[in-house]
């Protein structure tokens, strides 16, 4: 390990409440959980940060729940505990397809929901299920609580509307009326991060939710790919419209031009499975 | 700070943000957990913490506070993996072996061979091609099936 163990500092807090206490600190600590990204980097020495707080003793903050029709999954509830869950299972299929190609059963088994929002990676695997499923992002800090959309969640490449004292408490998806879809690809099955992800939700009534990672700073919906398709175009021409809709660009993981094609490919693959 | 370790109930002082692969290795003087990226890719440093497998480079030790945690150490050289293993060529330059050993053991009992690729899916040989892997893992399958030690989990309660 390339980080100084003695300039490090932890807190595990039981309680949300003493949890945000310590949030409000001067620096704020950075909250930690099942460490999948934070403990790389602590790692190989490229954390700046040295003062963190531990989530994971804290009970509440891992349910799954349905209240009022809203499916509630706590921010520290892990892969595993989201392929486990028969309320994920029921009411969003696509998150458990997500959370099954994430890493492999050590990953999945500590890697929760609320450090894929919180991180805002535009390869977040779970993140164009939350962004097509209309899923609401819940922040809290010692003086209550807010709710932002999904969408509205990530301003930049990992940039977040999160303020320093508030921590990421719980995910809320609405029912997703619709046939649910979702797709990663990457070098490998498992271990692989990928160079496009695209989650979909098809309606009969209405337009399609289709969301997309790794072609734009952050995760995107398509809203014109989207209206689109909702007004009965072809998929040929909703494929032009998706190709103005992305920015891909070439890096460590695929090329633009790669990306551009895989990414048109998924939008036929959505539309004619979900058929 | 106390947990349980390969069944038995240990007091062990280390720094709350060490990796737990260190402290198995350093303060424990369990070598038999391998290090191989430190990032999670390659689960040579599979250790089972409550019974689910987890990357012990990627664990601050604070959070092995009162959990169990079993190591290859554990197994006590005679598991039937372990044999499995040696006498199918399981195992070439053993860094890997430990970790699949022990994701191994989380497999359903009677795995069918597409479980044991996605149960071991997470974890990276460079030697043996994984078939001879597979083929131990499948021999202790039709011999009985695969079971978990008891010391995978908190055995007498929290250690007190």
């Amino acid at each position: 390990m390339r980080t100084a163990l003695s300039g490090l500092s932890l807190h595990q807090p039981a309680t949300i409440a003493s949890a945000l206490k310590l949030m409000r600190g001067d620096p704020p600590p950075l909250p930690i959980a099942g460490c999948t990204d934070v403990f790389v980097q602590l790692n190989f020495g490229t954390l700046k940060e040295t003062q963190f707080i531990d989530l994971s003793r804290i009970g509440t903050l891992r349910r799954i729940v349905v209240h009022d029709a809203v499916l509630s999954i706590g921010a520290t509830a892990s892969y595993a505990e989201i392929m486990r869950s028969r309320l994920v299972r029921q009411r969003l299929p696509m998150l458990v397809a997500a959370a099954r190609e994430i890493g492999g059963p050590q990953i999945q088994a500590r890697g929760t929901i609320g450090g894929n929002v919180a991180n805002a990676s535009p390869a977040g695997d779970t993140l164009p299920v939350l962004a097509a499923a209309d899923a609401l992002v819940v922040l809290a800090s010692a003086d209550g609580e807010r709710r932002v959309p999904f969408t509205e969640f990530s301003t930049g490449y990992r940039m977040t509307v999160r303020r320093p004292e508030e921590l990421v408490v719980a995910i809320e998806v609405p029912i997703v009326d619709g046939q649910q879809w979702f797709r990663k690809v990457g070098t490998r099955a498992a271990q692989a991060i990928s160079k496009l992800v695209m989650a979909g939700v098809r309606r009969p009534a209405a337009a399609p939710s289709l969301a997309i990672g790794s072609v734009a700073p952050t995760v995107i919906r398509l809203p014109r790919t989207e209206a689109a398709l909702g007004s009965g175009a072809s998929v040929a021409a909703a494929q032009r419209i998706l190709a103005e809709e992305i920015q891909p660009i070439d890096d460590v993981r695929s090329t633009a031009e790669y990306r551009r094609r895989v990414a048109s490919n998924l939008l036929e693959r959505f539309w004619t499975e979900t058929a | 700070m106390k947990f349980q370790l390969n069944g038995r109930a240990v007091d062990v002082e280390a720094a709350p943000m060490a990796r737990l692969l260190d402290v198995l290795r350093e303060e424990c003087g369990l070598t038999g957990t391998k290090e191989g990226c430190g990032e999670g890719e390659c689960g040579a440093c599979t250790v089972l913490m409550d019974g689910e497998p987890v990357c012990s480079c990627l664990v601050p030790f604070a959070q092995a506070r009162d959990t169990a945690v079993l190591t290859i150490e554990g197994l006590g050289g005679t598991h039937a993996l372990q044999e499995a293993f040696a006498l199918e060529g399981g195992a070439q330059c053993g860094i890997c072996t430990p970790g699949m050993i022990l994701a191994a053991l989380r497999l359903p009992a009677k795995a069918t061979r597409e479980q044991v690729r996605i149960g071991l899916a997470g974890n990276l040989c460079r030697c043996t091609g994984y078939e001879a892997i597979y083929r131990a893992i499948q021999k202790v399958v039709d011999d009985g099936g695969l079971t978990l030690p008891a010391a995978a989990r908190i055995i007498d309660g929290p250690p007190t």
